[in-house]
């Protein structure tokens, strides 16, 4: 199976990479752009019947930091 | 006092807090490797400066689980002196010894230039060789060292004391042009609230010798050594 945990800033953290893609989007011409966030996006590979508890766990203390990040943990190719 | 300075792969201040730490009267520092489990001997925790892990994931994380941290975490609890630079500062609140995060600096450049940090107070092991209000003149170095905390967390900060530096203009006025990262509050160290841990992003073993600019730095660990 593999997982996609998607790791986000949080919306009260100052995050200046979006705002720079932003401004970028902005000077191509795409005037109207409004808010842009930049986060993660981590694809793991297991095997089959892997503990998805101990993944969210470790999600949680390791891929993101819940000071900072919010993340969701997806199960696709089951 | 005897110091350990720990490494981590990547740490690259790791020589240079020895050198500056062995030139200081009264103190003597040794490297401790991050696989070692042990702080044993040790009456002070330098975590350095540096990437460690390459600063992949995130600036500290990788390093938090190295089995050092273990020990460290078990000195901090005894209440055994730690101080964490720029890297260390990371690490020290990736592993929950100190609130709050170190992001990316607010303009995205990577900073390396000597600022101003006004001493918020002079009770604290670590700036005591201080007086409150004095200028520091200290490097800073970094690209993700920009402060972060939510507000509860801040406002605890705040009312415990536990801001010891903040980046300030030569005058002593903590502005926004003054703030080098966009660190909330012109936070550039903070204390834990038992007030033996120590966080900071500037790097007092960078102004300890004229040669260098400034010898500004001693007063940090001068602070320590008068334990």
């Amino acid at each position: 199976m593999k997982a996609l945990v998607t790791v986000m800033p949080k919306p009260s953290v100052l995050d200046p990479q979006g705002a720079a893609a932003a401004e970028a989007m902005r000077h191509l011409g795409m005037e109207n752009v409004g808010r842009v966030r930049i986060g993660k996006l981590i694809e793991i590979e297991l095997p089959d019947g892997a503990d998805e508890a101990r993944l969210n766990e470790i999600s949680r203390d390791l891929l993101s930091n819940p000071v900072i990040e919010d993340f969701e943990v997806k199960i696709v190719n089951r | 006092m005897k110091f350990s300075v720990l490494r981590f792969p990547g740490s690259n201040c790791d020589q240079d807090c020895v050198h500056a730490l062995n030139a200081i009267p009264g103190a003597s520092a040794e490297y401790v490797w991050h696989k070692d489990t042990s702080l044993a001997g040790f009456d002070a925790v330098v975590v350095p400066g540096g990437f460690s892990y390459g600063d992949y994931l995130r600036c500290g994380a990788i390093a938090r689980f190295s089995p050092i941290m273990k020990a460290v975490g078990e000195f901090a609890a005894g209440g055994g002196p730690v101080i964490g630079i720029c890297n260390g500062f990371q690490i020290l609140c990736e592993c929950g010894l100190l609130p709050g995060a170190l992001v990316r600096n607010r303009d995205l450049h990577f900073v390396c230039e000597h600022v101003s940090l006004r001493v918020e107070r002079d009770d604290s092991q670590f700036t005591r060789a201080a007086a409150a209000g004095q200028i520091l003149n200290i490097p800073i170095a970094h690209g993700e060292g920009c402060y972060f905390a939510d507000e509860a967390t801040l406002d605890r900060l705040r009312a415990n004391g536990q801001v010891l530096l903040r980046y300030c203009d030569p005058s002593g006025q903590a502005s926004d042009a003054s703030n080098p990262n966009g660190s909330r509050d012109n936070i550039a160290g903070i204390r834990n609230e038992a007030g033996n841990v120590f966080g900071l992003m500037p790097h007092p073993e960078r102004a300890c010798d004229p040669l260098l600019g400034s010898t500004d730095g001693l007063a940090i660990f001068q602070g320590i050594i008068g334990n």
